[in-house]
């Protein structure tokens, strides 16, 4: 029975039920992310404190909920559409057990809604750590825990998928290096939620009362397990859509397969060391255990990241060259297309969470820098650099992308869509840049009035940090507004765009249907070649000179940044 | 074009690395072992490191001992809190509830302090005000660091630790006198 249908503009084969399945968990994920964004809203709204818009129980909340819809329901929706792309598509083969799938998308969907439920309805403002023994209501738990189930439901679907696949003898080689940063995201999503069902699963018994007490650092280290793994997640999926953009638009080739798919193992092996940043300032963990986890064992996480920070714009350099744009250090550069949102999202991506995300984040999980920076608003400021302009902006490129290969439509409004990644990216690099200031001022996260009204005692802060707050807040705005482009272009090509044939109604777009019975024609796609090979040998000189340069810039930048940081510290009260 | 297709190469592990790469990544790796060997010199040359001693406790347990201390060495009070000097070199003690820091230290510049931390119900942060010092302040562990305050004056204790409703009326004192 003919399943595939190979689409006429990308060339991407794509099969029926795998096809729905992407829909499905990509368009559930964007609803996740207006709410997330409607949210933000209130949030910035109410930390800039001369609007100071929302009352104390509300904030709280609304920052519940904005955490938990943008950091796990968006994301973690959206990256199961992107391993199903990875594996049916690219592999070019069937989804293994779709009804699993299936029911694995809708264990998902109704623990999102039952932990909405649980938050709107007030009482389970616990913020997305729900911290014991701050206790929320069952559902809250139970929530997270079906959604939980269904992601790695999923997540072995595409596991299946790959093995189908290699039964199949649908690819010749090796699995492609997109697929491979895939089922790195995949591995990684496995010890996460291991993690989360390990610390949840009790909680949940201990709200309905059937276990007596939740040791509160024991949940701390587990939790994260959780907490920051998910987020790791993110970094091999966004990481891995890098370098499809890169092949997609430029026709870029990696420099090399073994150097990426190193850094891609070294992300399996030690990524996970980070959720200790969050445990440096607790009571009672040794040093050693601190420094080793902190440290991703010996900072070899971040080296992968390193990696792949030359090789993506590398790669990218290099296909550009090859195609003549090869005058001075920057040409290659300049010459891309800064107009198509696909390319312009990715590359204020790169940049964002490279110099901004990656460098707070290896500063502040110092063990000793921590000290400064803890639970202050440079942690927000951090994670808006990782997963907002970070893995946010690349699923949004991705998605216009997607719009018309998967979705079959055009985009709508094309001009919103082209500035749409410099106003969210802008807007939300604002935010961070002045967030990390503000919490350098001592400025907590998660306080909802820096005046701190009703209090016994005064304390100000000083009259810079609320400039710094209302800038960042104004960012912030921007960044909504950048959100809301997004969404006018995503849902108005789904209600409004220009059919493409095959085409696709409205219910085929939403609803995860299939098209017509007559546009899947294809019993078994072409195997998957191998890419052509390269007239020389290998390349040997330095092929990237400006991506050297650009590299170069990253490693000053952050020395610079990180001695900054101790001299800071050392100026604080001797402790020990 | 090829990082979706497999590698041009069925022996891609074999195929040898461009200097370029070669070159980035051994200095990657270096700034990685600089930054790594950086926190265990701190903890042999620098003065801001963070003690791993502390002890299971008790609200009621820790609770006893603050009392303890505060009758002992109470000076005065302010807003409703007693504000307590105790000696040199002794154990000093601080608690988190919802929603204060209790209760007031007045403690002696350039002189070295064991301070005791701990919640009575939920997650705290004490967050050292201006000087920006942040610890995690969890219920059941007592946790103990020598602290030594190196300039006088007036200090804020705040909670970072979202803690409820009134978390942001959570405000503490030290005073640190010459």
């Amino acid at each position: 029975m003919a399943e595939f249908r190979v689409c006429p503009d990308s060339g991407f084969y794509f099969h029926k039920s795998a096809e729905s399945l992407m829909k499905v968990n990509a368009v559930v994920g964007i609803v996740a992310l207006l709410v997330a964004g409607l949210l933000a809203l209130g949030v910035v709204l109410t930390r800039w404190q001369e609007v100071h818009w929302l009352p104390a129980d509300t904030f709280y909340m609304v920052l519940t909920a904005h955490g938990i819809n943008a950091l796990i329901f968006w994301i973690i929706f959206f990256e199961m559409a992107v391993l199903h792309f990875a594996s049916s598509t690219l592999l070019r083969c069937r989804i293994a057990t779709p009804k699993w799938a299936w029911a694995g998308f809708f264990l998902m969907l109704i623990g999102a809604v039952m932990n909405n439920v649980a938050v709107f309805s007030g009482a389970s403002s616990v913020m997305m750590t729900s911290y014991v023994p701050m206790q929320a209501e069952p559902h809250f738990y139970l929530g997270i825990i079906l959604f939980a189930v269904g992601a790695l439901i999923q997540v072995f679907v595409f596991f299946g998928t790959l093995v189908v696949a290699q039964q199949e003898k649908t690819y010749d080689g090796s699995v492609p290096l997109v697929t491979f940063g895939a089922i790195t995201a995949a591995i990684i999503a496995v010890f996460t939620i291991a993690s989360g069902a390990i610390i949840l699963i009790p909680t949940f018994l201990w709200s309905i009362g059937y276990v007596s007490h939740i040791d509160a650092e024991m949940y701390r280290v587990i939790w994260w397990g959780l907490g920051h793994s998910s987020q790791q997640i993110n970094v091999a999926a966004h990481i891995s859509i890098w370098y499809l953009v890169a092949g997609v638009l430029f026709g870029a080739r990696p420099m090399s397969e073994k150097v990426s798919r190193f850094a891609f193992l070294l992300y399996i092996f030690f990524l996970q060391l980070a959720s200790a940043h969050h445990i440096l300032v607790d009571p009672g963990i040794s040093t050693e255990w601190k420094i080793f986890n902190t440290s991703y064992a010996m900072y070899l996480a971040v080296l992968a990241s390193m990696i792949h920070g030359l090789t993506i714009p590398g790669a990218i350099e290099v296909a550009q060259r090859g195609k003549g744009y090869t005058k001075g250090l920057f040409e290659w550069l300049r010459k891309a297309p800064w107009g198509n949102p696909v390319w312009s999202g990715v590359a204020i991506s790169v940049v964002t969470f490279g110099f901004i995300g990656g460098i707070t984040g290896v500063v502040m999980g110092t063990e000793q820098i921590n000290l400064i920076i803890h639970n202050t608003i440079y942690v927000p400021a951090h994670f808006h650099a990782t997963v907002v302009t970070g893995t946010t902006l690349t699923f949004m490129a991705i998605t216009y992308l997607l719009i018309p290969v998967l979705f079959r439509r055009q985009l709508f409004l094309p001009w919103v869509a082209k500035m749409q990644p410099y106003v969210f990216g802008g807007g939300m690099t604002i935010l961070i840049l002045f967030m990390l200031g503000a919490g350098t001022m001592g400025v907590s996260r998660r306080h909802w009035d820096m005046d701190f009204a009703g209090a016994a005692m005064a304390f100000e802060y000083p009259a810079i940090a609320y400039t710094l707050m209302a800038v960042g807040a104004i960012g912030g705005v921007l960044g909504v507004v950048g959100g809301g482009m997004f969404l006018a272009v995503a849902v108005g090509s789904l209600l409004f765009g220009k059919k493409l044939e095959p085409s696709a109604g409205i219910l085929e777009s939403f609803a995860g249907k299939p098209l017509a019975a007559s546009v899947y024609n294809i019993d078994k796609p072409e195997v998957l070649a191998m890419a052509p090979k390269l007239k020389e040998e290998h390349h040997k000189g330095f092929e990237a000179p400006g991506t050297f340069i650009l590299a170069m810039l990253l490693l000053v930048t952050f020395v610079v940044y990180y001695f900054i940081n101790w001299k800071y510290l050392a100026s604080v009260w001797p402790l020990g | 074009m090829t990082s979706f297709m497999p590698p041009a190469d069925r022996n891609w592990w074999k195929v040898p690395v461009g200097r370029q790469e070669l070159i980035w990544i051994a200095i990657a790796l270096v700034w990685c072992i600089i930054m790594f060997l950086m926190m265990p010199l701190w903890h042999v040359y620098g003065k801001q490191n963070l003690s791993t001693e502390a002890y299971q406790t008790t609200p009621a347990k820790f609770g006893a001992k603050v009392e303890e201390m505060i009758g002992k060495y109470k000076v005065g009070e302010e807003a409703g809190l007693p504000i307590v000097a105790p000696p040199v070199g002794s154990d000093v003690y601080m608690l988190g509830r919802l929603w204060q820091w209790y209760p007031i230290l007045k403690l002696k510049k350039n002189k070295e302090y064991r301070l005791h931390l701990s919640s009575m119900d939920w997650q705290h942060g004490w967050s050292l005000q201006p000087d920006n010092i942040n610890l995690q302040i969890v219920p059941g562990y007592d946790m103990v660091l020598k602290i030594t305050p190196d300039k006088s004056g007036e200090y804020s204790v705040i909670c970072n630790e979202y803690c409820g409703i009134g978390h942001h009326t959570m405000v503490g004192k030290i005073y640190v006198e010459e």
